[in-house]
C-alpha cells in the first residue's frame, strides 16, 4: 500500500468543496435546531397540554427514529406529497429538525434546573422580569445546557456524513466519488478520517473553553 | 412457455420488513455486546498506571468518537477484504458497530469508575485480592451499576446507527424498507412505517433499560449517586 500524493492534489478542487459545504451545512443545521430547539424547549415546560403535547410527540419521534430514515422520507417521500427540495434543503432542514429534538430536552432540563424558590425569590426583591431572565435563569441554565450543547454539535457535525446518502454533495459523497472514479481507497478515507477527527477535535476545543468560560462564576 | 414467464409471487411487503427489523436487532445486539466487552478494556486501560496503555486508549476514543460511524463502515467495508479478510457484510457491520461503540462505552464507563472511592481499590489489594480480582470482583460490577443508564442509552443510539449498515450491503431494516419502495414507489408510506418500527423497537428497548437498572439497583436504593 503506497501513499500517491498526486490523486489528492488532483483532486483537491472536489475535496475542498465537499469540505466547504459539509462545514456550511453543519453551520446551517446547527442554527436551525438551536433555535427551534429554544422554542420547543419552552413549549415543553410549558403548563398548557395542547402546547407541550405534541411538541413532546414531535421530541419523541425524532429521537427515536434514524437520521437516514428521516430524510428519505424527507427526500424521496416529499415529492408524492407535494414538497420537491432540493438535496442541500433537505440536508439542512434535516439536520436542524432531528437536532432541535435533542436541543429541546437539553434546554428544558437547562432551565428546570434553575430553583423556582431563586424566580420567586428575585420577584419578591422587585427584579424585574428581564432582568430575572437576563441574570438569574440564563446563567444558571447555560452551565448545565452547554456541555451537552458541545456534545450536540459535534454529534450533528458527524452526521453531515450522512447526508452523502441523499446526495448532499458534500465531504464524504466527494471522497465516496473519489474511490469510485479512481479505486483509490486509502489516500481518500486517510484524508476523509483526518479532516472529520480534526473538526470535531477543534470544535470540543472551543466546547472546553466556553464551558470554562460561563462556569466560572462557579469557582 | 408458461413456466418461463412465471414469475414466482413476492412475498408480502410488511413480512419483509420484519425480516429486516429482526436484523436490525441482531446487528444492535451483537454490536452492542461487542462495544460492551471492548469498551470495558478500553476503559480500564484509559485508567491503567502504564503511560502507553492511557495514551492508546485515548486515542483510541478520541478517532472513533471523532469520525462520523458512516466513514468507519465504509472503511471497514472497503478495508478488510483489501488486507484478505473476505467477511459477509452482516459481521463486517457488527465490528464496526462494536468498535465505535466502545469508544463511547468507555468513556461512560470511567465516568462509573470515577466515582467509586479510591479506598476500595487499596481496601481489597489489603485484604489479598490481586489486581486483576479487585478489578473483577469490586471495581467492575459498581462502575457498571453506576454507568448503567449511560451505557443503556447508548445501546439505544446503537439501534438508531444501525441503519448505516444499510449503506455497507446489510439487508436491515432500512435496505428493505428500501428495497420495497423500488418495488411500489410509495416512499412515504414505507419509509413511515420503517420509522414506527425503529420508534416501537426504541420503545421497548428504553423499557427493559428501566427494568434493568432497577435490577442492577437491587439492594442499593439508599445510595442514590
Amino acid at each position: 500500500m503506497t501513499f500517491d500524493h498526486s490523486l489528492l492534489w488532483q483532486y483537491a478542487p472536489q475535496l475542498l468543496k465537499g469540505f466547504e459545504l459539509t462545514v456550511v451545512v453543519w453551520l446551517a443545521g446547527s442554527l436551525l435546531a438551536v433555535v427551534l430547539g429554544f422554542a420547543l424547549g419552552c413549549a415543553l415546560l410549558s403548563k398548557n397540554g395542547a402546547v407541550s403535547l405534541p411538541v413532546r410527540g414531535y421530541v419523541e419521534f425524532f429521537r427515536a427514529t434514524p437520521l437516514l430514515v428521516q430524510l428519505f422520507v424527507a427526500y424521496y417521500g416529499g415529492p408524492s406529497i407535494g414538497i420537491t427540495l432540493n438535496a442541500f434543503t433537505v440536508g439542512v432542514f434535516g439536520l436542524g429538525f432531528y437536532g432541535a429534538a435533542y436541543f429541546a430536552e437539553i434546554f428544558r432540563a437547562g432551565f428546570a434546573s434553575v430553583p423556582p424558590g431563586q424566580i420567586d425569590a428575585a420577584r419578591s426583591f422587585g427584579i424585574p422580569r428581564w432582568a430575572r431572565i437576563r441574570h438569574i435563569i440564563v446563567p444558571q441554565m447555560l452551565v448545565l445546557s452547554v456541555p451537552p450543547g458541545v456534545t450536540l454539535l459535534i454529534i450533528l457535525l458527524k452526521d453531515t456524513a450522512i447526508l452523502s446518502i441523499v446526495t448532499v454533495p458534500e465531504l464524504t459523497f466527494q471522497v465516496t466519488g473519489m474511490t469510485i472514479e479512481t479505486f483509490a481507497f486509502v489516500e481518500p478515507f486517510a484524508v476523509l478520517a483526518a479532516l472529520y477527527w480534526g473538526m470535531t477535535e477543534l470544535v470540543a476545543f472551543f466546547g472546553r473553553r466556553a464551558e470554562y468560560r460561563l462556569g466560572r462564576y462557579l469557582q | 412457455m408458461g413456466d418461463l414467464l412465471h414469475i414466482p409471487a413476492l412475498p408480502p411487503a410488511v413480512f419483509i420488513l420484519l425480516i429486516g427489523a429482526a436484523t436490525t436487532v441482531a446487528v444492535s445486539v451483537l454490536g452492542n455486546i461487542l462495544g460492551l466487552t471492548l469498551g470495558i478494556a478500553v476503559c480500564v486501560m484509559r485508567l491503567s498506571l502504564h503511560r502507553a496503555a492511557r495514551i492508546a486508549a485515548a486515542a483510541y476514543i478520541s478517532f472513533f468518537r471523532g469520525v462520523p460511524l458512516l466513514v468507519q463502515l465504509l472503511i471497514i467495508y472497503y478495508f478488510l477484504p483489501m488486507i484478505g479478510f473476505d467477511l459477509p457484510p452482516f459481521f463486517a457491520a457488527v465490528i464496526g458497530l462494536g468498535i465505535c461503540s466502545a469508544a463511547y462505552q468507555a468513556e461512560n464507563l470511567r465516568g462509573g469508575f470515577l466515582i467509586i472511592p479510591r479506598g476500595q481499590a487499596e481496601a481489597a489489594r489489603a485484604f489479598g485480592y490481586t489486581a486483576g480480582q479487585a478489578r473483577r470482583y469490586i471495581l467492575i460490577p459498581q462502575a457498571l451499576r453506576a454507568a448503567a443508564p449511560a451505557l443503556i442509552n447508548e445501546m439505544i443510539l446503537i439501534l438508531k446507527a444501525s441503519s448505516l449498515v444499510s449503506v455497507v450491503g446489510v439487508a436491515d431494516l432500512t435496505r428493505e424498507s428500501q428495497n420495497i419502495v423500488a418495488r411500489d414507489l410509495n416512499p412515504i408510506k414505507w419509509y413511515l412505517i420503517a420509522a414506527l418500527i425503529y420508534l416501537v423497537i426504541n420503545l421497548v428497548l428504553s423499557r427493559l433499560g428501566v427494568a434493568a437498572e432497577r435490577r442492577l439497583n437491587v439492594g442499593y436504593e439508599a445510595a442514590t449517586l
